[in-house]
């Protein structure tokens, strides 16, 4: 029994330790944004790595989820006679939820469990050490660029995510089905607010975007250096940010429109 | 000038043998060092010196912390008592910039080589130089390349990392380690892994570099042959204590049970063959209820 | 030198494509190029009923959009509602007898204002109230109403 409760608690330690050294890394990281402003280039090169490399993906899921709401959306709606406001539905979907989330969950596979493996990698092959006795600043130097290139890439790609998307579901609803054109931009135009639904929407994918960047960066640059170590991390990368994009979703949900 | 070869002075008198030796002569000094790990301490009480312009040898079986007195001298990790000084700077008492400033002029040679794998084998060479000196393209590339010819492998400026021989990206490391011209250089288990030739490569660089450029070289491994043929100076290391140390002759010549059955590699010693275990019959006889 | 070339035109691409995307959410599926026309003029209606109207509801007349809602009150003298409409600048002609009803886009639909013109030649300027209002349709008291129809004629 005390047994039990002495390793609950130990545990209950250790996670709030490593809580406290992710928060301590983040400092650190947002320490190297003059270095890295100075240097431009080594932010170009992550935002390849993180954005432009996940790009396809992005696309192709959004294209197939726009078309699926598209389809589902219209044999819902036409039963209550409102199959006009497919385009409402379809974007509102994309824009205040799917878009952010879907692209959050997918960004965390791509980019996340990349990152981690890299960083974890650079650990376990001394190449951070390496850095360190170089007198460079391995957080500085590896971290804060990947960091900030997460942040940027993800509203971006949310966006994307959302725009395909809204195009995919035309395409079934117009092309496919016979909506008209007018009334699925005219009542999605209506009904969809920029500052309500956009602007949130984009909010959204920002606060997706540093928790996973940040959780992938933590995950790799905490690693136990061997090869099961960073395997274990990337497993963590993409568990922990699943949770996180849902768990946040939830209350950024409430802030924004539950009131 | 005077190379460590031409010097005269004996460097073989144990310590407290010495008592005309500044700390001038010194660049490393290290005083009551202790470094735990948990319940487990890996040093415990540890001095040693290591003298300008030669080659020190820190030997010791696998896990005595070796590689653990190399991050404590360059400040990797901090000691939990005792005092560690480079070149008359106590390493605790830095700050972060001086420490920065310091590691310049100190180089690493890590065990893996510790390439940057994004970047070629010319990038990485040029990678220390690029951060702490601005320098015109024209004059870093021949900087690169000339650090590049002392290794050998000025022809291999091109290739990646992962298109290197583990002993192809060492040397590639030591051209790194020597692109500031350190006043130190510390190797990591240099022989390690190493076929014959890469070996004996290693090892007249590793005394070239030493005698030409004044450098101090601090040596981690527990190859015994290798290393003694080009150490000036060793310490043993064991179970957090010095066991011994001297010139290699001397060491050689240590009475110590201990110290004979590391340097003549026996199977059997002080240190047992068998894990502490019990007796084989007992063990033989249990096994059938497991 | 190349490879640094190409992955830069690759990057510029993706953020470009990012920007677009945005550019095509905000003025083609959000009301940004719709809402964004703050310019017009305010005219008030009372109501007994507005039903489950909204802030932001579109303000029509013969089914084209003139404005939107642009505020909800309460009267507390009169206990009515007070709705403030913001009608957009080029519509300067509604006569000053037009009639204001809420009506209801479908059948469940979200409700809207819908105005009928009147015959009177002077027209509304800005702060001015329309006076003739119909209350929205409240589909309970509908749905009641057409019971007790029923209910009379069954009974006849």
């Amino acid at each position: 029994m005390l047994d039990s409760l002495a390793r609950l608690g130990r545990v209950g330690l250790a996670m709030l330790a490593s809580l406290g050294r992710a928060h301590l890394l983040l400092i650190s990281i947002l320490r190297g944004l003059p270095s890295m402003l100075v240097r431009p280039r080594l932010l170009l090169v992550q935002i390849y790595g993180v954005g432009v490399l996940s790009l396809l993906i992005i696309v192709v899921s959004g294209l197939f989820v726009g078309m699926v709401l598209g389809l589902q959306g219209y044999y819902v709606l036409s039963q209550f006679g409102a199959a006009e406001s497919l385009g409402v539905m379809v974007a509102a979907s994309l824009v205040r939820e799917l878009g952010p989330v879907v692209t959050a969950l997918l960004f965390a596979g791509r980019a996340g469990s990349a990152l981690t493996a890299e960083i974890g990698l650079m650990k376990a092959t001394e190449q951070l050490s390496g850095l360190e006795m170089m007198a460079v600043d391995p957080v500085k130097r590896v971290l804060t660029p990947r960091f900030f290139a997460g942040l940027i890439s993800m509203p971006l790609l949310a966006a994307l995510f959302s725009a395909i998307g809204v195009i995919g579901g035309w395409f079934v609803g117009v092309g496919l089905l016979g909506i008209d054109d007018g009334a699925f931009w005219g009542q999605m135009q209506n009904k969809i607010d920029f500052d309500e639904d956009l602007v949130n929407g984009v909010i959204k994918s920002l606060a997706f975007g540093l928790v996973v960047t940040w959780i992938a960066l933590y995950e790799g640059y905490d690693a136990t250096p061997t090869s099961a170590g960073v395997s274990r991390a990337t497993t963590r990368t993409v568990v922990q940010s699943a949770l996180a994009i849902l768990g946040l979703d939830f209350i950024l949900t409430a802030l924004m429109f539950g009131g | 000038m005077a190379t460590a070869q031409s010097e005269q002075v004996p460097a073989t008198l144990p310590r407290a043998e010495r008592p005309g030796m500044t700390d001038k002569q010194m660049l490393v000094n290290v005083r009551g060092l202790r470094f735990c790990h948990g319940d487990r301490c890996i040093f415990d009480g540890i001095d040693l010196d290591i003298q300008r312009g030669r080659i020190t040898a820190i030997m010791g079986p696998s896990g005595t912390g070796k590689t653990t007195l190399l991050k404590l001298i360059s400040g990797q990790l901090h000691a939990d008592a005792g005092t560690v000084e480079v070149d008359g700077q106590t390493i605790q008492e830095l700050s972060r910039d001086a420490l920065y400033q310091l590691r310049i002029r100190m180089g690493m040679l890590f065990q893996s080589g510790a390439l940057l794998t994004d970047l070629n084998v010319f990038e990485n060479v040029a990678f220390p130089i690029r951060e702490h000196a601005k320098l015109p393209e024209s004059v870093l590339r021949k900087l690169v390349l000339i650090k590049l010819e002392a290794v050998g492998l000025r022809g291999a400026a091109a290739l990646m990392p992962s298109q290197l021989s583990g002993g192809m990206a060492r040397r590639v490391a030591l051209a790194r380690a020597i692109a500031l011209d350190p006043m130190m250089i510390m190797y990591d288990e240099p022989f390690t892994g190493q076929d014959p030739i890469s070996m004996g490569v290693l090892v007249s660089l590793i005394r070239q570099l030493n005698d030409a450029s004044e450098m101090t070289s601090i040596i981690v491994s527990h190859d015994v042959t290798e290393t003694t043929s080009i150490a000036d100076y060793l310490y043993i290391i064991a179970n957090g204590q010095i066991m011994a140390e001297g010139t290699p002759q001397e060491v050689a010549a240590n009475e110590s049970d201990w110290v004979r059955q590391f340097m003549q590699g026996e199977p059997d010693g002080p240190v047992h063959y068998h894990y502490p275990a019990q007796t084989l019959e007992q063990d033989l006889l249990q096994s059938v209820r497991h | 030198m190349a490879r640094i070339r190409l992955s830069e035109i690759l990057v510029g691409v993706f953020m470009a494509l990012g920007f677009v995307a945005l550019f095509f959410l905000a003025m083609r599926v959000s009301n940004l190029s719709t809402a964004a026309t703050g310019e017009g003029y305010n005219l008030t209606a009372k109501f007994d009923n507005i039903g489950s109207l909204r802030v932001r509801a579109p303000v029509t007349m013969a089914g084209v959009r003139l404005g939107r809602v642009e505020a909800i009150d309460f009267d507390q003298e009169t206990y009515q509602a007070l709705v403030t409409l913001r009608i957009e600048d080029r519509y300067d002609q509604i006569p000053t007898d037009t009639f204001a009803n809420i009506f209801t886009a479908g059948l469940l639909g979200e409700q809207y204002i819908g105005l009928d013109p009147g015959g009177s030649p002077e027209v509304l300027g800005n702060g001015d109230r329309i006076e003739f209002t119909q209350s929205a349709l409240v589909l309970e008291q509908m749905i009641g109403q057409f019971l007790l129809s029923k209910a009379e004629e069954g009974g006849e």
